[in-house]
């Protein structure tokens, strides 16, 4: 029935998404709050942690891993996840709150179309920010990038993002206001990195907290990333199972966003 | 179908029977409608009385409990793009994109419609002409509802619903709002207005609805709402100097003081005898009779009594 109405001046869909999404890069790119915590941030924690810990090496699996090439993959993680979780459960909870969610579903452009921009701007935000700290990586601190295991890790990260997208739309379902917004999904995120490998080597976690963080897929994302730069891996590198629970985490988290998410403002 | 071009007269909102409740609690209760095409059809009630939840379920934002809704011969739960290419929205609390300009903004929601009017043209209709390359973020309230109103008119809609739409506004800023939502009316839209300022719904309304909890209460123009064509003629006046109110001559009616002030006011539906009756009275005793003003009770004094009696 839609299509059969549609006007024929009327841009495909495929070119909305792609007019969509213009838009929506915009907004973050030049938002201060989106720039720092999710551009930024994530490069300062690179350079900090491989600069507080020098030269230093961690046993991960019995042998000898260089600080540098510990923290490249355990950075990606950390930019994934802030590009396509955290920041994007703050916009759209602000955007639903501020009505703009409302007036777009007012307009004839489909909520698919909105749902698909919006998470792959954070996508491609993701994939930019993953390739600039690999090459500061590489440039800075000397990190070996394997070429035979980098399409593992590249699917790790488009993997990760996805799920991370789908995550952000159900935890979005369950925030009612913009300001709490920030609080709720930092109070969630930031013990999970520490107790995932993020930010502190996981030979340094008692197994309890590694069982805690091995139900939720933070760790599981950092593992798979982990393993392509993992100078004992050979093989492709490819982490199976680790990247089965990520998927099965963004499966659940897509389920919930059907099922509950809202254009509507929440508070009132 | 109806669409573009469709004649005036017509019904582009038809509502019968309708009914929504909230747990258990009936926001609206059985109420009748019809718009029809070209009108200003304005929707006039205290807060609280069903006016936004009648206006989100003709606009298909939300679900009602029963009755029969038809907006541009569509029921709005089912709407399909075309419906929502023709339908215009300003909500009543919205925000615009911050990061965005002006003109940028128009531009993404141009790109939804099949047929979007000129970004241009509606910068100047909604006179934001000078502020296009400023970031919505930057702009003042009344001037973010502007953009408001500008993407709700950029697909050149048919039908348009104005939640409250110069809430905040400077009076000259609703002044050269009301010139715009005047302008709608001679392209041939049709505009479904809600407000709560009198003013506006006498300057721009063709007829007015007020709705009190849940139910029509009165229908009519703004000049016959709740028989204020039939209402007595208010004529009042400033008593003269050191002039008591009992010193009026008796043919005059009753007279009553208008609160806390010097003024006097007497209802009559014969102006003309009145009058007669109270400048000889006044020439003869050579008294001055100033601030003399004959009206019919004004438009928000039969609101109020529509909505105020009987609470």
């Amino acid at each position: 029935m839609s299509a059969s109405r549609t006007a024929p001046g009327q841009m495909s869909d495929a070119r909305l998404v792609g007019h969509q999404l213009r838009y929506d890069l915009l907004l973050i790119l030049r938002d201060p709050q989106s720039r720092f915590f999710t551009i930024v941030l994530p490069l300062i924690f690179l350079v900090l942690l491989t600069s507080l810990f020098g030269n230093h090496t961690h046993f991960i699996s019995g042998h000898a891993i260089k600080n540098s090439t510990y923290y490249v993959p355990g950075i990606s993680t950390l930019g994934i996840i802030a590009t396509s979780f955290v920041n994007l459960v703050i916009t759209i909870t602000g955007q639903r709150e501020n009505g703009v969610l409302k007036r777009r579903r007012s307009t004839p452009v489909p909520a698919w179309v909105l749902i698909a921009s919006r998470a792959l701007t954070s996508a491609i935000l993701a994939v930019v920010l993953v390739a600039v700290i690999v090459v500061i990586g590489r440039i800075a601190y000397g990190v070996h990038i394997p070429s035979s295991t980098l399409p593992a890790f590249a699917l790790g990260v488009v993997i990760g993002a996805a799920a991370f997208c789908c995550l952000a739309f159900a935890a979005a379902s369950f925030i009612r206001n913009e300001d709490s917004a920030q609080p709720i999904i930092q109070a969630v995120i930031l013990p999970l990195y520490f107790i995932s490998g993020v930010f502190v080597p996981k030979d340094q976690l008692s197994s309890t907290l590694k069982d805690i963080a091995s139900v939720f897929p933070v760790s599981h994302l950092n593992d798979a990333l982990f393993k392509a730069f993992d100078p004992a891996t050979t093989g492709s590198g490819i982490a199976g199972t680790h990247l089965l629970i990520v998927v099965a985490w963004g499966a659940a988290g897509l389920i919930i966003a059907l099922w509950r998410f809202s254009w509507s403002p929440q508070s009132s | 179908m109806i669409g573009t071009g469709g004649a005036v007269g017509e019904a582009v909102i038809e509502v019968s029977g309708l009914r929504m409740s909230y747990d258990g609690i009936e926001a609206v209760r059985g109420i009748d409608l019809r718009v029809s095409r070209g009108e200003i059809f304005t929707f006039l009630g205290p807060n609280g009385a069903g006016k936004t939840t009648t206006v989100e379920i003709l606009e298909g934002h939300r679900r009602r409990t029963d009755g029969e809704v038809r907006v541009l011969g569509v029921d709005p739960e089912h709407a399909d793009r075309w419906w929502r290419s023709q339908v215009g929205v300003v909500l009543q609390s919205s925000r615009v994109e911050p990061q965005l300009t002006v003109r940028e903004c128009l531009e993404l929601y141009a790109g939804y419609y099949p047929a979007p009017r000129s970004v241009q043209e509606v910068i100047e209709l909604v006179g934001l002409k000078k502020r296009s390359e400023v970031r919505c973020g930057q702009l003042s309230g009344g001037q973010q509802r502007r953009v408001d109103v500008a993407l709700a008119l950029i697909g050149d809609p048919e039908l348009v619903f104005l939640d409250e739409p110069t809430t905040g506004f400077d009076p000259s800023a609703r002044r050269s709002a009301w010139e715009m939502i005047d302008g709608l009316r001679r392209l041939g839209k049709t505009v479904f207005l809600t407000t709560h300022y009198m003013d506006e719904a006498e300057a721009l309304a063709d007829r007015i609805v007020v709705i009190k909890a849940g139910t029509l209460v009165a229908e009519g123009t703004p000049a016959t709402l709740g028989g204020r064509d039939h209402a007595p003629y208010q004529i009042s006046f400033s008593l003269p100097r050191g002039v008591a109110i009992t010193e009026l001559p008796s043919g005059l009616g009753h007279a009553r003081v208008l609160d806390g002030s010097s003024k006097v006011v007497i209802e009559s539906a014969e102006v003309m005898p009145a009058l007669q009756t109270l400048s000889a009275w006044a020439i003869q005793r050579g008294y001055e009779v100033s601030d003399l003003l004959v009206r019919r009770p004004a438009l928000e004094d039969v609101y109020l009594g529509l909505t105020e009696s009987s609470k």
